[in-house]
């Protein structure tokens, strides 16, 4: 299914994240399903880089835990080929790692074309600003993959402007100033940055922060189409992970978690219709 | 685009999260007003003078000219406050961080000499001043530790990745992401994104206007060659700025580890290709090369985009110095001059033998960095001196 497909849809979509292979290459193939059957409509996985910047702690120590499992480029392709889920996949990661698979040929072409091998939908790019972000938007208009892009409340209008020329997929509104990681409220700055957007024609999908259904519900009732949800499910990960639990429960709570969120999700819509 | 706002012909730039597009774009026009504001200038030069002790000499190496042929002259920036160059960047971005009304510094460090400059700018300026250091240089650098505590900085000891500068960096770039209000984050060479590999390089090029001119007013003529150890390559560029536009070559000693053919070294222009690193567009070593320098303080996995371009443009050249000879270097050194330069020092000292020996260069400047107090428990067992 395609990205647009899901957002055409008249719910809002639940978008959750974990890394692959946090924290182990198997357990984390059961996450990934787990999160499909709470109710996930696309999934950004992760590609871990050994330097990221400005990670929250959560999703730091979910990188370390993926890498020392041995999580590379390549093995996060078989990943993806493996992973039995039917809703778009998004890989969330750095440039560092996509220009370097284009070997000596360098570039970005060689990383969207496996990508679109294994049936990857899209791509967030932590660290790549639109303005430069021409030969990856060129690669993935050759293979039919969707680009998006970060917009946070600091974002300027002359970035914005960068950024709407090359969005594709969706945008992912982020909901405030600050490193990743759960959050206990969720901020009003998210109504003001998508009052900003309101004219762009592509889904706003909102994370940063999102950590409860009720969460949820608030965002999408600021007029969001879509919540990304990371840390909080990271820290079910890890937690299940320091306790040695089995990967199946684990694996239950996850579900349940996103079942909790996307519900959340879903209210927040039913609000907004009643109170029309 | 241009070096002015951070192109160095296609290096540098700024690739950082959105949330940290805004906050650097901020810092960005605050640098470009107080490199116009003369009455900054003139503080920081004077810091720099009373403080810190510039101007530093232009020494006439003579026994090592002897030993090595040539004629060689050090910059002596062994001499400021502190032991290194560092102080000259350290106490720039400390004056503007106070001037955008930041309450807090914090800083990565590898050898602990800009940890050092930090920790004492901070106390000069009275600023919450914290410093991430990786595992293993804090025990590799037990002595500067010890001063930028007694300083009054909080050293924060990094356990992640490989323990080193680079994760350092991670973990201040997470800190400063996190606190972006009230924070600085005081980059410790021309590395990073933009601004801060043409801010760093503003502050450091006192020592190239110096030396330039001291050489025609000592020398009589510019030097054939200007010569450096780069890690991120603040020494490097602070010494090559103000010779740019001469007929004078550059040569940069990178911290060669085991060697370039080896897979464990921390030569990223020698051996390496384009990557995106920390914020830039540089070289960055490959993917199978484990950084690895005995020098703490070039064991870093990337290196400051101007050298990147001025490899790909050919106007400096690079080369991996190997442990061994760096620490060869710095026997020699310490036994011709009386002189303990610093383990990162030596692999500029070491190139400039190499220059002596390979090219018809006659006349050289090599910075000399900084002092080799803190590396004294590495020397001491390398050379059995117990
Ligand atoms: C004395 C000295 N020289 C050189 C360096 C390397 O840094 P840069 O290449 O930025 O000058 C360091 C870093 O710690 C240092 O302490």
């Amino acid at each position: 299914m395609s990205l647009d497909a899901v957002f055409d849809s008249e719910e809002p979509a639940f978008v959750p994240y974990l890394a692959a292979g946090d924290p182990s290459y198997e357990a984390s193939l059961e996450y990934v399903e787990a999160l499909e059957r709470g109710g996930a409509d696309v999934i950004e996985l992760g590609l871990p880089f050994s330097e990221p910047i400005a990670e929250g702690s959560t999703i730091q120590s979910a990188i370390v835990r993926a890498l020392k499992a041995g999580m590379t480029p390549e093995r996060y392709f078989e990943f993806v080929e493996e992973v039995d889920v039917d809703v778009p996949i998004v890989c969330m990661t750095y440039y560092n790692l996509i220009f370097q698979y284009g070997g000596s040929e360098g570039g970005p072409r060689k990383f969207v074309e496996r990508a679109a091998d294994v049936g990857i939908e899209g791509f967030v790019v932590v660290d790549l600003p639109a303005e430069e972000a021409d030969p990856l938007r060129e690669a993935c208009d050759e293979f039919g993959l969707d680009l998006i892009f970060i917009v946070a409340p600091t974002t300027t209008d002359d970035r914005l402007e960068s950024m709407r020329e090359r969005v594709s997929g969706y945008v992912y509104v982020q909901a405030r100033t600050g490193v990743t990681g759960a959050r206990e409220d969720v901020s009003d700055q998210t109504a003001q940055t998508l009052d900003r957007i309101s004219d762009w024609d592509v889904p706003k999908a909102v994370g940063f922060g999102i950590k409860t259904g009720e969460h949820a519900e608030r965002i999408v009732r600021a007029g969001a189409d879509g919540v990304i949800v990371g840390s909080a499910l990271v820290d079910i990960v890890a937690e299940g992970h320091e306790g040695d639990e089995p990967v199946a429960e684990t694996a239950e709570k996850l579900e349940a978690k996103a079942r909790e969120l996307k519900t959340g999700a879903l209210r927040g819509v039913g609000a907004a219709v009643e109170s029309e | 685009m241009s070096e002015d706002t951070g192109d160095f012909e296609g290096y540098g730039g700024r690739h950082v999260p959105e949330m940290l597009e805004e906050p650097l774009e901020h810092l960005a026009e605050a640098f470009d007003g107080i490199v116009r504001d003369e009455a900054f200038l003139e503080e920081f030069r004077s810091i720099l003078r009373q403080y810190a002790g510039r101007p530093t000499p232009l020494y006439h190496a003579e026994n090592l000219s002897e030993r090595w042929g040539g004629e060689i002259y050090l910059k002596r920036e062994d001499l400021l406050h502190g032991g290194a160059h560092k102080i000259n960047n350290a106490v720039g971005q400390a004056l503007l961080a106070r001037e955008a009304g930041k309450e807090r510094l914090i800083a990565e460090t590898g050898a602990g000499q800009h940890g050092t400059a930090t920790a004492m700018a901070g106390a000069l300026f009275d600023m919450d001043t914290e410093i991430y250091m990786g595992r293993k240089d804090i025990e590799r650098q037990r002595m500067n530790v010890f001063r930028m505590r007694l300083m009054g900085a909080t050293v924060t000891e990094v356990t992640r990745g490989g323990e080193g500068l680079a994760d350092a960096v991670d973990t201040a770039l997470e800190d400063f992401a996190q606190n972006i209000e009230a924070t600085h984050y005081l980059v410790g060479s021309v590395v990073g994104p933009d601004p801060f590999p043409r801010m760093v390089r503003e502050f450091q090029s006192v020592i190239g206007k110096e030396a330039r001119e001291q050489s025609l007013e000592q020398i009589g003529h510019l030097p054939d060659a200007a010569v450096a150890c780069v890690g991120g390559g603040s020494n490097a560029i602070g010494l090559f700025h103000a010779f740019r536009d001469d007929d004078v070559a550059f040569y940069g000693g990178e911290g060669g580890g085991e060697g370039a053919d080896s897979q464990r070294h921390a030569a990223p222009l020698d051996d390496g290709s384009d990557d995106v690193i920390h914020g830039m567009k540089t070289r960055v070593i490959d993917d199978d090369t484990e950084v690895h320098s005995v020098s703490a303080g070039l064991d870093y996995p990337g290196v400051g985009p101007e050298h990147a371009m001025f490899r790909e443009t050919g106007r400096a050249q690079y080369r991996a110095i190997t442990d061994d000879e760096a620490l060869d270097a710095f026997r020699t050194l310490s036994e011709e001059e009386g002189i303990i330069p610093a383990l990162e020092t030596s692999h500029g000292l070491a190139m400039a033998k190499r220059v002596l020996e390979e090219t018809d260069h006659e006349t050289i400047v090599v910075n000399l960095s900084g002092r080799g107090d803190k590396d004294m428990e590495t020397a001491a067992e390398h050379f059995d001196l117990g």
